[in-house]
């Protein structure tokens, strides 16, 4: 069977070209590259086998980890594929670094398990980078990026999560010894969940709530060490564990997320990060001039790659639904012939490939946050804060949009699989179970919605005298906006950019406008929030798919090379605003745009665009250029041979060792020949 | 901590009698006590301790799945439990095993599908578990589609025999419950050749392992199919997979009551109606509607109960954070699924009626009411198991980050209920199921009375015209109002996609490219029942201080909200005013806050034990904090401080000397 390519027919009916296509997913041919070459080198080598993890143990798992963890961290050493030494020393190849960094990334991603490594690099590395003081970056970040410790980021607790300003560890400085004394008062005050932090970590960066002379001075973060560098016990003071088993069989059960609690331990007064604010000698607390939006750019950061993950992790999955759904067969057989291929079903196609459109529109309204991204970092080295509260907002709003849409997603697609879809080796129990923590941290998807409205309310109410801009630029056409009603009348005029960027702008409008209107109703805005808070999050809602639909209409706009590429990408496009349209009509019609004709014609051409859609189906996920060993799924295989290898697989589960079951003796044999009642349970 | 109760405070504010609301949720006070006694027989057996399940090992964990269904047995047999209380018995161990498969399929199937000499033969077998039997149908390459299935079963007339046989690879058996390991017996279904001819799919009772040692019969290979989603959840089950060469079985075990195979090798259909095993469909599906009830309601009193524990922002002057309950946005995700639950809950107890009543009348040779009782299960079985898959992910993340970890209960819950959605008929292929039904219902209209759960489509003519009379957000707290909604949209789905599917020149493809809204028509239409089956049953007697205001509110909550979420159906047929929704809205979060005082008491009246709910976060006492640290701790991989592989794999990348290092 090896060597046979049972969807080559499949392939064959591409109407573009995949080569470009890839370029055009991955942003450019360089990146195409190195992400081709790092997730090859992943997928032959040995050691990243994924297969077996979802039967292990978990300490066995756990252990598994470490290995890969190593065995990747030996590779970048080895292959010189990130810096170990202090950056400065490397200034005059900034173009072989950043490179490099990339290609360490890559590496980590492919291996596709969480580990101790996500957090030191992701969280630990760049908070010190960005909230310690130039003699705290000297002294840690070399030990860091050499790895000589470990470190994890502690935030939440037990009892408290979203809200940083409700956490209770204490930091009190005692002068006396120039030192802080971390402390946890409180069983809810145990750090709880920080990954790494159970048991690889030897340094943990911990919020605490500082107190000088017996007043509160906010929550800071704080440098303490949690285990010896010796032999990795915990130091004299310090609780700490694994909060055990997570959603899943391997999933994020290969992380520690751990348990933490204080007992008065003691840290150098230095060890408190004073970019933004100090603590002295003397015990007085002081402000630097460093300005503290720094700290909403870092955000903006963490959340633009977020909103990157959600689109690797979605098209993961759709890729496997898809070849899938052209592998298998259901109903429909004529004179014996083969059963219909589930793909060429209505309700399959309406289900999966607005799933696939947005897994694109993910990919573009990424590419463009990365985008964002660097113009805020540049604005606010020059002190321009202008745009930041914008940005933050409209960062936020897509973090909760995609996370959301990504976790539906996935699962949809293990549906769409059919009943083989519950079987871990379909891969897509392991993707949804690691996947769905995003909709949680980094924010809460419903609470970032909620700052997202207020934001939206703000510039409403701020229209008169304030341009909007950025993402809500189209908030200063109000006027047009709450007027015009669409012009559409045929199915054809809805395959139209403008047609489309203004029935969401309209939407978007009117649904802000009128959850202002309302809440000036209320005596106490605040009231008025709380109370109106679920229609806000529409309202929120429609601002953010405004920004994914009008980001992907914008991408079109640019170059787009390869045969067929930009034609292929524009059916998507209309795909994913159509569909959403179709989905939310209850908006464009409460708010008077369209008319129930309109919206009956947007559906009509939805299904036409199915059509379209439907001979590019798999080489739209081929364009991904996911390895199977990526994938780690039998039912997305490239090569569509998914029955012999179900079968071959079901033979490898540790149950099938034996014939005759382990406990078969005790507990069967027993009921079978009737002799319960003397037999030992 | 013991003893304490943290939501007495949220129990006190109770405003109806709670012991009544449990009668009312069980059905009769008799339900009530039976399920109430055995619901504590398994909590306070240490045998059934369920804590530890996911951290098993597959092995292991199986192992103790088939001690806890071995103890069951004994305790059937030793407290001389009824088939009621039996069953009752395994819902409360909560762990799926082989016997639910030998009670609820094997042993069904041969009643209904076998001659009176094959019921003999081996329902006492059966019951007295001397045999263990499974229901091998699917296919590894087929599943909703019997009639493409590939096994074969051939009669040889010399030898009076059937030769099952599996063709190709994707004959092979996949996924049958208790096959892998356990079973003795499969009813397999198969394709009947009769001298080169193929006389449709049949059951026959094949024997797959010597009831000595248990090995597998010569011919056939049997074995697990591995991992299923979740860490305990399904693997308890050992789904198999099988396959035959050539395997011999005496023709008197093809299930024959109403199709047989005479001694000649000749194929003859007997006089009882084909029609029966609709009867059994209807039988199976609406007890897949009381599992989802039982399911959502464990879910959503997990996440009701934590969400009144939970904390979070809105502390004054240094005082008590926010409940989470208390936030609007909590409230609009959380009291829409608790009034689902016992939406589902009353449409289940309706349909437990009409399955009754569909038994009665097949007896009496009575079709009338069949398809309409087909279509009308298949799609609340579509229904209330994909809002309850939802629900139960839609509760986990109610609970935030502490949902994810295995010891809130929720994952486990969710990765052992979403099977649901797809077995006995996929959700989507039923929806079809039911739209079929409703264009033929539309389009015999002129000559054909509609009965049953379609009976509102007589008056159709009326439902087309006449538009929503509501002026105030009060006026939607109105039975008739509401109803005359759902109808309405209803109805005027149904006839448009009935419309614009005469445009066809060949209907299967207009229905074929219409099938995605078709199946939104279904769903308007199963609301409809839904609702009016909750309205329904208010209009019944219900005793108890404040149960039926309580229940008003929950039907309302129910009503209204998925008004407000298909609120583009309302709006497109023309039948609600932008302003009218608007209002509905309104009377939703006015809704909210009547249900906020009894939310607790609410979850509190399915009578769910701790045990049952297995669930720190839904804990009845609210302790959950000091719970959930006790657990960590528990963990074996805490077991020692430093962790198993640190000292091959951490220590030398932090020592510098991972070149020396054997990794």
């Amino acid at each position: 069977m090896e060597g046979v390519d049972y969807l080559i027919d499949e392939r064959k009916k591409a109407q573009f070209d995949v080569e470009a296509m890839k370029v055009a997913w991955a942003g450019s041919r360089e990146t195409l590259e190195v992400s081709n070459r790092m997730a090859k080198l992943v997928a032959n080598d040995p050691v990243f086998e994924k297969f077996t993890r979802p039967m292990l143990g978990r300490k066995e798992l756990f252990k598994n980890t470490l290995r890969k963890a190593a065995h990747g961290w030996k590779l970048i050493v080895d292959l010189r594929l990130t810096v170990l030494c202090n950056h400065h020393c490397f200034h005059l190849t900034v173009q072989f670094l950043l490179i490099s960094e990339e290609e360490a990334k890559w590496l980590r991603l492919y291996i596709d398990e969480p580990a101790y490594t996500d957090l030191h690099w992701g969280m630990f590395i760049p908070a010190i980078e960005g909230q310690g003081t130039e003699e705290q970056k000297k002294k840690w970040l070399p030990l860091a990026q050499k790895m000589k410790i470990i470190g994890c980021y502690a935030q939440t607790e037990l009892g408290h999560g979203s809200n940083v300003q409700g956490l209770e560890t204490t930091a009190t400085f005692d002068p006396q010894a120039d030192e802080f004394v971390i402390h946890s008062p409180t069983l809810t005050s145990s750090k709880w969940w920080p990954g790494g932090l159970g048991k690889a970590s030897t340094h943990a960066l911990v919020y605490a709530r500082l107190i000088v002379g017996g007043e509160f001075h906010g929550v800071h973060g704080f440098i303490v060490q949690l285990r010896s560098l010796e032999d990795h016990s915990p130091l004299p003071g310090i609780t700490v564990g694994d909060i055990g088993l997570k959603f899943g069989n391997g999933a994020y059960n290969t992380m520690d997320n751990g348990v933490l609690r204080f007992d008065h331990v003691r840290i150098p007064r230095n060890q408190m990060l004073m970019r933004v604010s100090q603590v002295t000698k003397e015990g007085k607390y002081m402000q630097s001039d460093v300005p503290r939006q720094l700290i909403y750019g870092t955000m903006v950061y963490v959340r633009q790659t977020i909103v990157a993950d959600a689109s690797k992790a979605l098209s993961r999955a759709v890729c496997i639904a898809t070849r899938y759904s052209a592998v298998r067969r259901q109903f429909g057989s004529r004179n014996g012939g083969p059963e219909t291929q589930v793909i060429d079903y209505k309700t399959q196609q309406s289900r999966l490939f607005p799933l696939l459109a947005s897994a694109y529109a993910f990919r573009f309204v990424g590419e463009w946050l990365k985008w964002l991204y660097t113009d805020v970092k540049q604005r606010l080295e020059a002190n321009d804060f202008s745009t930041l509260p914008e940005a933050h907002a409209c960062t936020a709003g897509l973090k909760s949009l995609t996370t959301t849409a990504t976790a539906d997603g996935i699962e949809e697609c293990r549906k769409l699989c059919g009943g083989h879809g519950y079987l871990v080796s379909s891969g897509l129990p392991e993707l949804f179970a690691v996947y769905i923590p995003a909709c949680t941290y980094e924010g809460d998807n419903v609470v970032l919605l909620l700052q997202v409205a207020r934001f939206l309310v703000k510039t409403v109410s701020e229209l008169g005298y304030k341009q909007p801009v950025g993402t809500t630029a189209y908030m200063g056409r109000m006027a047009a906006l709450m007027q015009n009603n669409c012009a559409v009348r045929t199915a054809e005029d809805w395959l139209n950019p403008g047609a489309i960027v203004e029935a969401f702008e309209v939407r978007a409008a009117r649904m802000s406008v009128a959850c202002g209107q309302r809440l000036a109703k209320f005596e106490n805005p605040e009231e008025g929030f709380a109370e109106l808070a679920s229609d806000l999050v529409e309202a929120s809602v429609a601002h953010c798919q405004l920004i994914v639909v009008s980001k992907f209409i914008e991408k079109l706009k640019q170059d787009i090379p390869g045969k067929g590429v930009k034609q292929s990408l524009e059916i998507l496009c209309y795909v994913y605003a159509l569909f959403l349209l179709h989905k939310h009509q209850g908006d464009f019609l409460a708010i008077g745009y369209l008319t129930p004709k309109q919206a009956l014609l947007a559906n009509d051409q939805l299904r036409t665009l199915y059509s379209k859609v439907r001979p590019n189906a798999i080489v739209l996920v081929d364009s991904f250029n996911y390895t199977d060993h990526y994938l780690g799924s039998i039912l997305g295989r490239y090569d569509g041979n998914v029955y012999p290898k179900l079968y071959d697989a079901a033979w490898q589960d540790p149950l099938n060792d034996s014939d005759v079951a382990d406990g078969f003796h005790q507990y069967v044999q027993p009921i079978l020949k009737q002799k319960l009642h003397s037999a030992k349970l």
